[in-house]
Order: structure tokens, then C-alpha cells, then sequence
């Protein structure tokens, strides 16, 4: 068994800038004596789209935490820009934004109370950007009503106008679709083309089939019963 | 998105920002935060009719019955310090700031305190008066609640951060806090004694003002430590 499985060739249909961000090599991890994943390894440049895909219970929030540095549950490495993800933290966090189950959003502040508590201890946003944002994701006229007077969608979608006031160079998004009606979906699926285009790197899972023109990569966490865990990685575009 | 600005606010900005979302919270809850300070009163106003209301008895017991009240007060509202944040994954988003989470635990716990520690500290007199306390005894009280009461948070917040992550952290919380709050006890009590003997308590102040020092230095620190290890599981 090699210890680095070959990384994915470079995407032709994506606008790379072949900035190599994120890389993970011969990453393990096993949960309750199972193991979710071994001898992982990919890389996530400038500019791409991974989608992270598996059944319920494959792991795809594991390495999502992991990846993120919420969880220290593993064993391998992880290189941000090149350097291993320990030393580079702070530059590492100054450059993600993470989404995750739990969106973080307080269910008796407003949505703009969340988002400038949210954005406050990041970067500097102010409240016109807040409201733009809002707006954006359809919560025009809800910006000072409390998030738990609002359906679990419009819940959902506060978090989501984090995305329109973020500049970071990597999002990781877990489950980001969750609760989102058609038109939202494609909302973001445009802004997610929008942010590749513009040399963002996004990670994220998903159990609804995403629609990008310029094509994303998918990495596949399988397991079956009797199989080791295997991990594929492909390339999935449309034109 | 280019066009957005983004400089890293200053680290005042982002315990400003943490503090005011805090208050803001507490405010929406205030039903919540009413109930450690009822606790306080009952079990205070309580102590003469099941002990004794003699005057002498109430004299010689007062600021402790007082300050044990305010300490299980503080005991009963530190649950929930993180368990919201826990909850609705606030704290995942607080820990991938690229801000010390320190300033950000300290922001929460000085949140804390106002909401708890001081309207403890205001009720403080009028329980005085009614244990018959003398004025110059109830001012020292007041001292010794205004030093102990950060302590009580700042130390009560790294147990709360600890078993933030556990299904049943109330009791755990009360086991691990209660032998590192007897020191504040001892000398907060010990000051109101010396106090009414007419005797000098500048030496119990000052070592109350180094627990304070030290747990404002420290707690913060371990605390963030704390909530790491809650989340990373």
C-alpha cells in the first residue's frame, strides 16, 4: 500500500490557478473501531470545487472538521499553502470560512444581531453590508425579525449571507443545502461558480446533485461492510 | 467580494463585539437570569426562620450565610455559560476565528459577571440589613463580594468549558469548581468576621485581590484550553 495515493491531475475545466491551498496526505481515521478512512489523500487548489460524497455515516463531516482544525482525531498530515496545517494556523483561519452542521446562528438575536457578532470577531463589516448581504439571500425585510420567528430555511440562509460578505480564500461548507428551496440552491450554486471563478477554493458535502457549468471535482467516501474503506477521487463536469 | 474590505479587527473590537452579543442575549433572557438571584434571596431570607432570628446569632453568621448563598448562586447559573454556544455551534465558529480565544472567552465570562456577580453584589446590602449586619460590616461585605463574585466566574468558567461537551455536566460542573472555590469562601467570609471584631482586614483584601489577579490571568487561558478539548471530540 502506497503511503500517498497519486493526486488527482489538475482540472481542466475549472479556471485553476494552480495555487495548491489545502492538502491532505495519508489521512486516517477511525471512529467507535471503525475506520472512516485510510491512506487518504488529495489537495484542493485555487479556484476549485470539491465535493465531498458518501453515505450517511461515511465520514464526510469527520474530514470536514478535520480538515477545518476542529478536530484532532486523526493521524497523517495536513499542509496549508505548504506548510504543515500546525504552523500555519493562524494565516490558515484568517483565510476560511466554515459552515458547518450547527450554522451558529443564535435563534433569539436578529439576523443582522448574528451576523455582525459572526463577522465582528473576523473582519471588519459594516451594517450597509450586513443588509446587502441579507438581502442577497432573500431575507429582504426579516433583517430585525428573531431568527426563531423565521422558518428553518430562512434559518439556514442567514448563515448562508456569511458567503456573500466573506472574502477567504477557502470555504468549507458542511451540508450547506439543508432546508434551501430550489431558487436558493441555485442561487448558491451560482455564487459558488462566481467564488471558483474568482480563485476561491470551496469544499463542501451535499446530498443534492450539484449543478456547475465549469465542473467540480468529487471525492467519494465509500464503505461497505465486507470492503476496506476506499476513497475515490473524480471529475464530474457539465457543459 | 473584492470589493469587501477586510482588515482583522483589533483584539478591543472583537472582545467588544463578543461582550455586546452576550448582554444582547442575556437581555432577550432575562427571566433566565432572574432565577440564581431569587435563589439567592430564599435561601438567605430563609436562614433565620429555620436557624435562629436572634440578632447575635444572625450578627455572627450573616456574611457567611451570604456568601455561601452567592457562591451556589453563581454555581447554579454556570451551566449554561457555554451550553447555548455549545448547542447552536457558536463556539465551533469562535474557535476558527483567527482572534485568541482567550479575549473571546474573557468577553463571555465578563458578560457573565455583569449579569450574575453584580446584581448579586447590589442585592447584597438589603440581605445585610436583614442579618443584622452593622453598615461599616456591610461595606466590607460589599468589598469582599466585589473582588470574590469575578473569581467565582472566572474559576466556574473553566469547569463549564470542560464539560460543555457532555451530555450531564451539571453535577460534574458542581465537583470539579466547589474545592477551588473554598479559598474565596474562606477569606471572603474571613474578612466580614474581622471586620465586625474590629479588627485590620487590609491583609484579607489583598489576598483576595491575588486570587482575583490570578484566576483573571489564568482562567481565561485554561478555559479556551478547555472548550478546545470539548469541541475537538
Amino acid at each position: 500500500m502506497s503511503a500517498v495515493q497519486p493526486i488527482a491531475t489538475a482540472p481542466t475545466k475549472t479556471v485553476s490557478t494552480d495555487i495548491e491551498l489545502l492538502r491532505a496526505e495519508s489521512l486516517f481515521c477511525e471512529r467507535d473501531e471503525r475506520v472512516l478512512f485510510e491512506d487518504l489523500a488529495f489537495s484542493i487548489n485555487a479556484g476549485e470545487i470539491v465535493q465531498v460524497e458518501g453515505p450517511n455515516g461515511s465520514g464526510k463531516t469527520t474530514l470536514l472538521r478535520i480538515l477545518s482544525g476542529l478536530s484532532g482525531a486523526y493521524e497523517g498530515r495536513i499542509y496549508w499553502k505548504g506548510e504543515p496545517l500546525s504552523s500555519a494556523r493562524i494565516d490558515f483561519l484568517s483565510n476560511l470560512l466554515y459552515l458547518g452542521h450547527k450554522p451558529g446562528v443564535k435563534a433569539i438575536l436578529t439576523p443582522v444581531e448574528n451576523l455582525r457578532a459572526l463577522m465582528g470577531m473576523r473582519q471588519g463589516v459594516t451594517d450597509g453590508e450586513i443588509y446587502h448581504a441579507l438581502e442577497k439571500v432573500g431575507l429582504y425585510g426579516y433583517e430585525e425579525v428573531p431568527c426563531h420567528n423565521l422558518s428553518a430555511g430562512q434559518h439556514r440562509r442567514v448563515a448562508l449571507a456569511r458567503l456573500y460578505l466573506s472574502n477567504d480564500a477557502i470555504w468549507i461548507l458542511d451540508e450547506a443545502f439543508t432546508a434551501i428551496d430550489k431558487a436558493g440552491v441555485k442561487a448558491l450554486e451560482s455564487l459558488l461558480a462566481d467564488r471558483a471563478q474568482q480563485g476561491g477554493a470551496v469544499i463542501l458535502t451535499t446530498h443534492h446533485e450539484l449543478k456547475l457549468e465549469k465542473g467540480f471535482r468529487k471525492l467519494r467516501l465509500g464503505k461497505s461492510q465486507e470492503q476496506a474503506p476506499s476513497c475515490v477521487i473524480e471529475e464530474e463536469g457539465r457543459r | 467580494m473584492s470589493t469587501l474590505v477586510s482588515e482583522t479587527p483589533s483584539l478591543s473590537h472583537v472582545f467588544s463585539t463578543v461582550l455586546k452579543r452576550d448582554l444582547t442575549l442575556a437581555y432577550r433572557r432575562r427571566q433566565d437570569l432572574v432565577n440564581p438571584l431569587i435563589f439567592f434571596v430564599i435561601v438567605v431570607s430563609l436562614f433565620p426562620l429555620g436557624v435562629s432570628p436572634e440578632k447575635s446569632f444572625l450578627q455572627e453568621a450573616g456574611a457567611g450565610v451570604v456568601w455561601v448563598a452567592a457562591l451556589l448562586a453563581t454555581l447554579l447559573s454556570l451551566d449554561g455559560l457555554f451550553r447555548s454556544d455549545y448547542d447552536d455551534g457558536s463556539l465551533e465558529q469562535m474557535i476558527l476565528t483567527p482572534q485568541p480565544l482567550f479575549i473571546m472567552v474573557l468577553a463571555k465570562i465578563f458578560a457573565h459577571w455583569l449579569v450574575t456577580g453584580v446584581p448579586l453584589l447590589i442585592l447584597s446590602p438589603v440581605l445585610g440589613i436583614m442579618m443584622h449586619l452593622e453598615f461599616e460590616t456591610i461595606k466590607v461585605l460589599m468589598l469582599t463580594l466585589l473582588l470574590g463574585t469575578p473569581v467565582l466566574s472566572l474559576v466556574g468558567a473553566i469547569g463549564a468549558a470542560l464539560t460543555v461537551g457532555l451530555r450531564v455536566g451539571g453535577v460534574l460542573i458542581s465537583l470539579l469548581i466547589l474545592p477551588l472555590y473554598i479559598p474565596v469562601l474562606i477569606f471572603g467570609t474571613g474578612t466580614v468576621q474581622a471586620a465586625a471584631n474590629m479588627l485590620p482586614v487590609d491583609g484579607y483584601i489583598a489576598l483576595l485581590g491575588a486570587i482575583l489577579a490570578l484566576s483573571l490571568t489564568m482562567s481565561p487561558i485554561a478555559t479556551a484550553a478547555a472548550l478546545r478539548i470539548s469541541l475537538s471530540s
